[in-house]
């Protein structure tokens, strides 16, 4: 079984994002990127499930600028087999980046899609959704748990009620929770072992899809800031402001 | 044309968010038919048909709709789409699931957790967990949107008299199959609609010592969330994590124990109308958007709140 991980390169989740003067986007010259997390989450899974002699090849892809190169190198340090670098300029819509992956599972023909739940830079929260309508494939999101079976998962799913499990046939995207499992460091040595993988560089331009965007950003603005509250000394302080000052209990 | 709104339901009744979605649907064109599947869902389709800003009701039944799987749902949205201009939903988990599934086979990017309408093809929305809010507008002739619920109002729940259609159901996806759903049933508020919701971190230290929050939760009738953190941890389930990849609650009232304030938790709960904070590090940033802050041990503090609650006896349900 061949496993497919799309990760994606984003602002670190520590960084204190600031807003661009002009309002037309967010600073990210000097800043600190990493891998989107739960996208940490979905690459730790593929090699647990290869560590478990189920899986036998994980390939990594990332759709991005030629920096993120960084991001499928850290994936095959902890423990990816093969990188793909899907070389874009500018900011993809998620409609179009699955349309790439599409494109990259047709070539790669692998039995399993993981990825992130949603990325932390814009929040969508659409990528798994779309290319498995794309694909018809089943599709199982936000997983905190994935058992193999067979030509089966079994899925849990963590929705507002609680917890849901689904069983979907192979093959099948599965969109990931950051609470899957612990993602590991890697290691120096395989650090080092990483360096020599091979990463195929495509051009999305080179893939037949068109990426071209459908939304315009018009403005990037900081959101209302919140007016400097108070400390008070006291619980019975607190209560008494909460009932007389906020009215509020 | 019209706006095709989704309803979240549970074949019993409509999920309350339902409604706030509504509102939405009908700053994007009064025109608003709202959509129900399920599974002898009846009584949602007659609820939805009561609501005033709702124009028609379209019904549709099968025994493969009892547990909203997306592959289910998504082609008889997707079949009546040529009819609409918008198709709106909550950007619940369940719309979440559902949106992009149908804005794929549609071919039109979708536009996630807005939370306000601007014009028909212009919305705001959160990005970088709230951290920046994006005014974007849509250049697809089809417009697929999701809606933040705690940014709209509940719309007019009775009055209505909308015509209720019944459409066909599609053919059930072969290769997903529901096994079970594990809900935690609670005689308290909502989470996401609580007037008052208070919440535990790591500081709480175990499952335990949630029911510090516990009490204080049932005297003060809120809903009980948490961080990221103290679910992680195993203290408490993951339907009460609040924060960027949790839900979004905007109470009259939210009061944070024990939890640092990192910007994902933030991102759940800085709307909030009055925060308080209580943490024994002073330095937390948690404080730096709580209205009031109560630098103590929450060991301490916690069975004195309750004390302090317990002598006034006008408490507001």
């Amino acid at each position: 079984m061949k496993i497919l991980v799309a990760v994606k390169r984003v602002i670190d989740y520590n960084v204190q994002v600031r807003v661009k003067e002009d309002n037309t986007g967010v600073v990210t010259d000097n800043v600190k990127m990493s891998t989107n997390p739960p996208d940490d989450n979905a690459i730790e899974e593929a090699v647990k499930i290869k560590e478990a002699g189920k899986a036998t090849e994980v390939v990594a892809v990332s759709i991005g600028e030629e920096k993120a190169q960084e991001t499928v190198r850290k994936a095959l340090a902890v423990g990816a087999d093969k990188g793909i670098l899907v070389k874009v300029d500018g900011v993809l819509e998620p409609l179009a980046v699955s349309k790439l992956l599409q494109k990259i599972v047709e070539k790669e023909k692998p039995d399993l899609v993981f990825m992130g739940k949603q990325a932390i830079d814009d929040d969508c929260n659409q990528t798994g959704q779309m290319l498995s309508a794309l694909l018809n494939w089943p599709q199982a999101t936000f997983a905190s748990k994935i058992e193999i079976k067979d030509k089966k998962l079994e899925v849990t799913r963590e929705i507002d009620e609680g917890l849901e499990t689904i069983e979907i046939n192979i093959p099948a995207i599965v969109t990931c929770d950051l609470r899957l499992n612990e993602p590991r460091y890697a290691s120096l040595p395989n650090i080092m072992k990483a360096k020599k993988k091979p990463i195929e560089q495509l051009n999305a331009s080179d893939l037949g899809v068109d990426t071209s965007s459908r939304i315009d950003q018009i403005k990037v603005e900081e959101p209302p800031k919140r007016k400097a509250g108070i400390k008070v000394s006291s619980v019975a302080e607190l209560v008494q402001k909460l009932k007389n000052e906020a009215k509020v209990i | 044309m019209a706006v095709l709104l989704i309803a979240e339901h549970n074949n019993k009744e409509l999920k309350s968010f339902t409604l706030n979605a509504v509102t939405a649907a009908s700053q994007i064109d009064s025109e608003v038919h709202a959509i129900i599947i399920g599974k002898d869902c009846e009584e949602g389709a007659k609820a939805l048909s009561q609501l005033p800003l709702v124009k028609k009701v379209i019904h549709v039944e099968a025994a493969h709709y009892e547990n909203f799987v997306a592959e289910n749902f998504a082609p008889v949205i997707v079949k009546l789409a040529d009819n609409y201009s918008h198709i709106v939903c909550s950007a619940n988990t369940f719309g979440k699931n559902l949106m992009p599934r149908i804005a794929a086979a549609l071919d039109t990017s979708q536009i996630s957790d807005i939370i306000k309408v601007i014009s028909p093809d212009t919305f705001l929305r959160p990005i970088y967990a709230g951290n920046a809010f994006a005014t974007v507008k849509s250049k697809d002739a089809k417009k697929c949107v999701t809606i933040r619920p705690t940014s709209f109002d509940p719309c007019e729940s009775s009055g209505g008299s909308a015509s209720i259609e019944k459409a066909e159901a599609g053919e059930e996806f072969a290769h997903t199959k529901f096994i079970k759903r594990e809900e935690i049933k609670s005689d308290r508020p909502e989470l996401g609609t609580a007037r008052i919701v208070i919440s535990g971190g790591r500081g709480m230290q175990n499952g335990d010592n949630f029911k510090l929050i516990t009490s204080i939760a049932d005297k003060l009738n809120a809903a009980i969330g948490a961080s990221r953190a103290a679910v992680d941890a195993g203290y408490i389930s993951n339907d009460h994590q609040v924060g960027q990849t949790g839900k979004v609650v905007v109470p009259d009232l939210y009061i944070a124990v024990g939890i640092s304030g990192a910007i994902q938790h933030l991102a759940g709960m800085k709307e909030s109308k009055i925060i308080v904070a209580i943490n024994k590090d002073g330095e937390a940033p948690i404080f730096s958007v709580a209205d009031y802050g109560l630098e103590a041990d929450l060991f301490e503090a916690l069975p004195q709140f309750l004390e302090e609650l317990n002598k006034l006896n006008t408490i507001q349900k």
